[in-house]
């Protein structure tokens, strides 16, 4: 296939008077469905987090381990860095041109026997889940892990309508059985030990209907893997319907791609009648030589393998192969309204590999919860925001240092920490104009620009400083700052302002020693 | 969960399609993708582009057992196109047949059969198209059919699958089932606890770039397809990674030169 020409006005709009999101700005997930926005902002779960010290040693383990095997793979490769930015490269075409590759993907799907559903967003994606699990008259589904499906909250949707869904993957399984919420991306049970999943097996295999785990279950690895075959077996080979999610889809033969590791996926993918398959429109590749590149750089940054075990294929329907019957549901919610913010949507680019959530110190120290979204770490919170909109997410794009760990690790190089920045910035301007009084940080921003417009009113400024020095006189630092500035200091201690300021020990010199001579006579 | 008035199914895409191309209103014009990593034909990192057939065999083999998969290496006789041998356990992991041991003859069906006979397969599920020699040592093994299609339930009942493969890729120690010939429907791969596949050297390929090329002029990148790395594996108890999930528990390998 080739790829789109280049648009004839290509460049044009953006010498213009292009300066940011268009006139007509799509709209952000909705809320009340779905897991994008948390319950509470992220400084508030993170402390209630780090104070969780076994949550703490679980993923310093799990993260520590996942790195070192990534870097070992990843230095395999001579030709990492070329293939990440083909990997990017081909991403930003696909983004470009989303409209003409979704057409073409849903020609090609059609002409192989499938059928293409479109949701503008999850209600809308869940409405047409429902109805096409209640056409087959199955009361029950297995699910492949996904990600898109739990953005939309289907288990939820499909539980309020009688439908069972059962999660497969042994992550899945560990945090549904835990009536518990994912924490990675590709480790969604990242935060459990297996102390504790030897409990939930314990607990909860028999209670949830399926077979129950055997007696004296140890919680060797092995044996809890042997527990998740022997609970789940019958359900894969009695199941009608499966749900999955898609990792790539290729255009220009309407093929889809799952990658995974437990076999799982291929049960669902193969065994039952119907299988529908829900897919964020951004998961498109053009070509099948592209997956050349992705199936390169994702099983590397996810897993830290050369390939996952299985990887599975396929394209509309099989005759005598697999599902009888194939619907692919092409999911919006929020993706447009990313895609339309010309410095925020290389984020749809995301693999879903998870790489950025393993380096960084922040997701290593408070986990996946606090994030509240689906999405967390790095790339939640850049993608959080933009799918549901920075005001629903406001306390995400600050769930950073701004360490640029994720970039370097990002296998389709996206700028997550310049992206961060963009939307603080977008923070504060969704705060202006809003007829809410002015939050104390605008004060002090408007007071600052203010004090630093003049020289005058700066120097006095520094010199007033001079009376912090009184806080910090016992310890040497300041503890704790007054109010309304008591928040700047509950997580860190403020320097003693020095006796005298650079200013004044410039001008005192300049005045009376060499120093100011020296500068004379360069002159 | 479901809203009161639906919009019309009709309406969503034509919705989707005019809010993606309002979100490109700037026209984006991205970089052309540079294809200057390791392509088709350019060998891998740990194999030249030139490197001789053995070569990457002697990779694909310590791939596989990195991986945990048992392998098993035939060299066939050039002259005679069968017999053939070479013993001993390999520096790779893998273990060499002995033919001599087997009774000569077709070194394949020596391979498979001793491997049936270590793992006390019985049932063994049988794809279509498979060269009838390879079961020909296979004593007292049952081969099952897929014609008619066999059940999710006989295919679990069985002890094992025999198959070929379409690919195999040398660098990541990657099979590729296409459904073609002696491979069979995907479910015949996969129930089965164990799963035994022989591997032709005209089959492998450097790495992941060439097997693309190669699955697209063969034109089976359409048909469904299956790439297996060692057997069903899980990373999800503390990212380390435990083999025997789903998937068949045991995956060994024949691979023949």
């Amino acid at each position: 296939m080739t790829r789109p020409a280049v648009r004839p006005d290509a460049g044009q709009a953006s010498s213009a008077t292009f300066l940011g999101l268009p006139a007509v700005v799509p709209p952000t997930a909705p809320r009340g469905v779905g897991m994008l926005r948390g319950d509470e902002p992220f400084p508030a779960a993170a402390r209630r987090a780090l104070a969780d010290a076994q949550l703490r040693h679980n993923l310093g383990k799990a993260t520590g381990t996942i790195r070192a095997r990534r870097a070992g793979v990843v230095a395999e490769l001579d030709d990492w860095d070329r293939l990440r930015a083909a990997g990017a490269a081909i991403k930003d075409d696909v983004l470009a041109h989303l409209d003409d590759y979704l057409t073409r993907l849903e020609e090609q799907v059609v002409a192989r026997g499938g059928v293409v559903h479109w949701a503008r967003d999850a209600v809308e994606a869940n409405r047409i889940v429902v109805d096409l699990v209640r056409a087959t008259g199955a009361t029950e589904a297995v699910k492949v892990k996904s990600m898109a499906t739990q953005e939309i909250g289907l288990n939820e949707a499909l539980a309020d309508a009688g439908i069972a869904a059962w999660e497969t993957d042994l992550a899945e399984l560990i945090v549904q059985l835990g009536h518990d919420r994912p924490s990675h991306i590709v480790v969604p049970a990242i935060h459990r030990n297996r102390a504790e999943i030897r409990d939930i097996f314990a607990r909860e295999m028999g209670a949830a209907g399926g077979v129950p785990a055997p007696d004296g279950l140890t919680d060797e690895p092995r044996a809890l893997a042997e527990a998740a075959r022997a609970h789940l077996r019958q359900r894969f080979l009695s199941a009608k319907v499966a749900i999955s999610g898609a990792n790539f889809a290729v255009a220009e033969t309407g093929t889809l791609c799952v990658v995974e590791s437990e076999g799982n996926g291929r049960m669902c993918l193969t065994l039952p009648d119907t299988l529908i398959t829900v897919m964020g429109l951004e998961k498109i590749v053009p070509t099948w030589r592209d997956l050349e590149v992705f199936l390169q750089l994702l099983p590397r940054s996810a897993t830290g393998e050369r390939m996952n075990p299985y990887t599975s294929m396929w394209t509309g329907v099989a005759p005598g192969d697999g599902p009888r019957a194939f619907h692919l549901v092409l999911l919006d919610n929020g993706r447009t309204a990313t895609l339309a913010d010309p410095a925020g949507r290389a984020a749809l680019r995301c693999i879903r590999c998870a790489a950025c959530l393993n380096v960084c110190p922040v997701y290593e120290r408070t986990g996946g919860h606090a994030y509240g979204s689906v999405y967390p770490g790095p790339i939640g919170a850049v993608l959080s925001p933009q799918l549901a909109g920075v005001t629903d997410n406001p306390s995400l794009p600050y769930a950073s240092t701004l360490c640029g760990a994720c970039l370097d690790a990002c296998p389709v190089a996206i700028d997550i920490p310049s992206m961060l920045v963009h939307l603080r910035a977008r923070v504060v301007d969704a705060g202006r104009g809003t007829g809410r009084p002015p939050s104390a940080e605008r004060a002090v921003m408007a007071a600052a620009a203010w004090t630093m417009a003049k020289p005058g009113r700066w120097a006095r400024a520094l010199r007033a400083a001079r009376l912090g020095r009184l806080l910090g006189r016992r310890r040497g630092a300041i503890g704790r700052l007054p109010p309304p500035l008591a928040s700047w200091t509950t997580s860190r201690d403020l320097p003693v302002p020095p006796a005298e300021s650079f200013r004044d020990r410039w001008s005192r010199r300049q005045a009376g020693d060499g120093l100011g001579s020296l500068r004379e006579g360069q002159r | 969960m479901s809203q009161a008035t639906p919009r019309p199914a009709g309406d969503a895409r034509a919705e989707i399609l005019a809010r993606v191309r309002s979100a490109l209103a700037d026209r984006p014009s991205p970089a052309p993708v540079g294809r200057d990593y390791r392509t088709a034909g350019a060998g891998s990192p740990s194999l030249a582009a030139d490197a001789p057939r053995q070569a990457s065999l002697d990779l694909l083999s310590r791939r596989l057992v990195d991986y945990h998969a048992l392998v098993r290496r035939v060299r066939l006789d050039t002259a005679t196109g069968d017999g053939a041998v070479t013993s001993g356990a390999g520096a790779d992991g893998a273990d060499w047949v002995d033919a001599g041991k087997a009774g000569g003859g077709n070194a394949i069906a020596a391979a498979v059969a001793a491997a049936l006979a270590d793992r006390g397969v019985r049932r063994l599920v049988r794809p279509p198209g498979l060269p009838p020699g390879w079961l020909a040592g296979a004593a007292g093994v049952e081969a099952v059919d897929d014609e008619p299609a066999l059940t999710a339930g006989e295919l679990d009942a069985a002890d094992g699958v025999l198959t070929g493969c379409a690919l195999a890729i040398a660098e990541t120690g990657t099979i590729i089932l296409d459904g073609g010939p002696g491979q069979g429907r995907r479910a015949l791969s996969l129930v089965p606890d164990y799963h035994l596949v022989v591997v032709r050297a005209d089959q492998v390929v450097a790495g992941v770039p060439d097997a693309i090329a190669r699955l697209v002029t063969t034109g089976a990148a359409a048909r469904p397809q299956t790439w297996v790395s060692g057997p069903s594996a899980t990373s999800d108890i503390e990212l380390n990674r435990v083999e025997g999930v789903h998937g068949p528990r045991t995956l060994e390998v024949i691979l023949v030169s």
